[in-house]
């Protein structure tokens, strides 16, 4: 019993400092000295600027820092309100075009910077009227793939 | 492109399984320089755990109330990463490395080392030793691919610092099937889980273990087949389970339908998974019982949300944990064994070994001790004042939150219906239901291990029950899917399948 339990103190300390210290530590070092890709999350600062794309609805403005889920049911009635209200500010922002699904509906993170395809088409057609630019020139932006990140294509924008 | 994707995400999970259930194989072979019996075993297990759970209590004591540190230390512990609190506000990034991913390692390899113990008792071999046996499933399976695993998800963007050290511990969490989020949106965070390649890497790196031990089990009693056989059956029910959460969401929710919405129900999800990563990934998180999540369960559709919880019912055994669901469908495997002897009227027999009263009594206890949890918890829970505090959503969804809470944590899988909030009296409760859960099927477990191990073994006859076979196959899924639905048919009528099945909103 006493064997047992000495063998088992020094198992949690070692698994401590070897799987709560030593090997992070390491991991973080290496990470330090190899290429890594960047990821771009949503951003609030354009959010309601008609001028820029918009990111999906977000449970928490936008929060990198305090993530959460919005956890609306399939048959919650004040999700369907919810629902409208996005249904109508879309209409209103984008010449009354009908929404696709992933613009009225939060994301999971709360921080997605991607919409679909036919979300940016309906945007980017908003946006080339309101910059006066040409809708082709907005369009190529957002090229062909299922799904375009609001935050990259913003930053296109402003160059 | 779904499918193809499914079709290439199996392939690769077939690729792996022999390699890695040889390897684990080679890792358990070996003589113990200080051989266990059960008892002695079961003993230096718990007493690991009794102190890594006041080891835990004491870290999180640092920054959670006494209530929450009980719920969260015994969540990490028995290796359900339930999380009644959010890991970026509540915790430091700090805490999270020398408190919770330990945690997840050790938990995992505890796991682990019970299945590897009934599968010694099975082949008739020495049951090993404890702390020989942890540090091998630590040192030489999960911190190897740990390390590697860390930096191929940190190249793709996983972010890793001091201040928030979560590349070291995201694949932790998916490799010990732990699913405890470095942040509170767990995997749907890009942070965690930034693209489509480290969503698969990821997935894969969930079922990598558990899937593999159905080929370690195989070659260590010395018949690849009885492994294939067990791979086969959790294979067919893990296909089924996906095929029907991707139809389900490819439909707009009730809600979205009343308010003029058609298309894929996308609330919850992430645009970078789509319907098919965010379904693929939903039924390997319940079928292994990580619980980690890159969708909110709680916004699914009905029948989206009821394959989920079948995947509790069946006990995290399609799969299911490292270890843990293994041994889980040993135990039913073995139940199978019985009832087939029963039905053709011969004493049952597993690989030349007579199955007796007093292993057929370990067994069914261990297989019910776990939905007994459940039902008792869950009944507490909602019809008591003190349980309805935690209910969020109105109508048969809050049923659904509660349930899936209760099932949640006793099957040690740790993903939620995340409306459900935690209270004291929840914290407690779901605490406690964790370590049953977990340590009485356990200990069950060696036990059985233990009587196996000592039984002389028969030269296969003619009348032999062949455990190889097609037949025993349906034979085993047909005992799973009776006793996981027995036991919560009712109760799934109540919740999501009431929910699937009407458009009124609540």
């Amino acid at each position: 019993m006493k064997r047992t339990l000495i063998s088992s103190i020094v198992a949690v300390l070692a698994s401590t400092v070897l799987l709560g210290l030593v090997y992070p530590l390491a991991v973080t070092g290496i990470v330090q000295v190899i290429p890594t890709r960047e990821v771009v999350l949503a951003e609030a600062t354009h959010v309601g600027d008609a001028r820029y794309f918009q990111p999906r609805p977000s449970q928490t403005d936008y929060s990198a820092d305090a993530t959460a889920f919005s956890n609306r049911g399939p048959n919650s009635s004040s999700a369907k309100y919810f629902y409208l209200e996005q249904i109508a500010a879309y209409r209103a922002m984008n010449d009354g075009a009908e929404p696709p699904m992933d613009a009225v509906t939060t994301s999971a993170s709360g921080v997605d910077p991607d919409i679909s395809h036919e979300n940016a088409v309906i945007q980017a057609r908003r946006i080339a009227r309101v910059r006066s630019l040409p809708e082709a020139e907005v369009l190529a932006l957002v090229g062909d793939d299922g799904h375009v990140n609001t935050t990259k294509l913003n930053e296109a924008l402003d160059r | 492109m779904a499918w193809v994707q499914l079709i290439v995400f199996c392939a690769v999970l077939l690729a792996i399984v022999p390699l890695l259930g040889g390897y684990i194989a080679r890792v358990f072979t070996y003589e113990a320089r200080r051989p266990q019996t059960w008892k002695q075993y079961a003993v230096s297990l718990i007493t690991f755990s009794v102190l890594s759970w006041l080891f835990l209590y004491l870290v999180l004591r640092a920054r959670m109330p006494w209530d929450l540190s009980f719920n969260t230390t015994s969540s990490f512990v028995t290796n359900t990463n339930w999380q009644y609190y959010a890991g970026e506000t509540t915790l430091t990034g700090f805490i999270q490395m020398v408190g919770l991913a330990v945690q997840n390692f050790v938990s995992a390899a505890v796991g682990l080392v019970v299945a590897i113990v009934l599968i010694r008792g099975i082949a008739g071999r020495p049951l090993g030793n404890f702390f020989e046996d942890l540090t091998r499933a630590v040192v030489r399976i999960l911190l190897p691919i740990s390390f590697v695993g860390a930096l191929i998800l940190a190249s793709q963007g996983v972010v890793q610092s001091l201040d928030l050290p979560v590349a070291s511990q995201e694949i932790i969490k998916v490799l010990g099937t732990n699913g405890g989020g470095f942040f509170n949106v767990n995997s749907a965070m890009p942070f965690e889980n930034p693209n489509g390649l480290t969503n698969v890497l990821e997935m894969l790196a969930m079922l990598a273990i558990p899937a593999s031990l159905t080929f370690t089990y195989g070659r260590m009693v010395g018949s690849a087949r009885q492994g294939w056989t067990i791979f086969g059956v959790m294979f067919a029910i893990f296909l089924a389970g996906v095929v029907v959460v991707y139809l389900a969401e490819l439909q707009a929710t009730p809600a979205q339908q009343a308010a003029g919405l058609t298309g894929a129900n996308l609330e919850g999800k992430e645009l970078r998974f789509g319907t098919g990563g965010s379904a693929l990934w939903t039924v390997v998180t319940t079928a292994t019982s990580t619980g980690a999540v890159n969708a909110a369960f709680e916004s699914l559709t009905g029948i989206g949300g009821l394959v989920p919880m079948v995947n509790l019912a069946f006990g995290e055994s399609i799969f299911g944990g490292v270890g843990t669901g293994l041994y889980t469908m040993l135990l039913y495997v073995l139940l199978a064994v019985f009832i087939g002897g029963l039905m053709v009227g011969r004493t049952p027999e597993f690989l030349g070994k007579k199955l007796e009263g007093r292993e057929i009594k370990l067994i069914v206890l261990a297989l019910l001790v776990t939905p007994l949890a459940v039902l008792v918890t869950t009944s507490i829970a909602i019809s008591t004042d003190y349980g309805q505090a935690s209910i969020y959503a109105a109508g048969p969804q809050g049923f659904s939150e509660s349930l899936y809470a209760y099932m949640s944590q006793a099957n040690n899988n740790g993903s939620a219906f995340a409306g459900y909030t935690g209270v004291t009296f929840a914290d407690l409760l779901g605490g406690l239901t964790m370590l049953i859960g977990r340590f009485a099927p356990i200990v069950l477990t060696l036990a059985v291990a233990g009587a196996l191990a000592t039984k002389r073994v028969a030269p296969a006859g003619l009348g032999t029950m062949r455990t190889d076979t097609p037949t025993f196959a349906g034979l085993i899924t047909a005992t799973v899917v009776i006793v996981g639905a027995l036991t919560f048919l009712p109760a799934l009528l109540l919740g999501p399948v009431v929910q699937g099945l009407t458009t009124q909103l609540f």
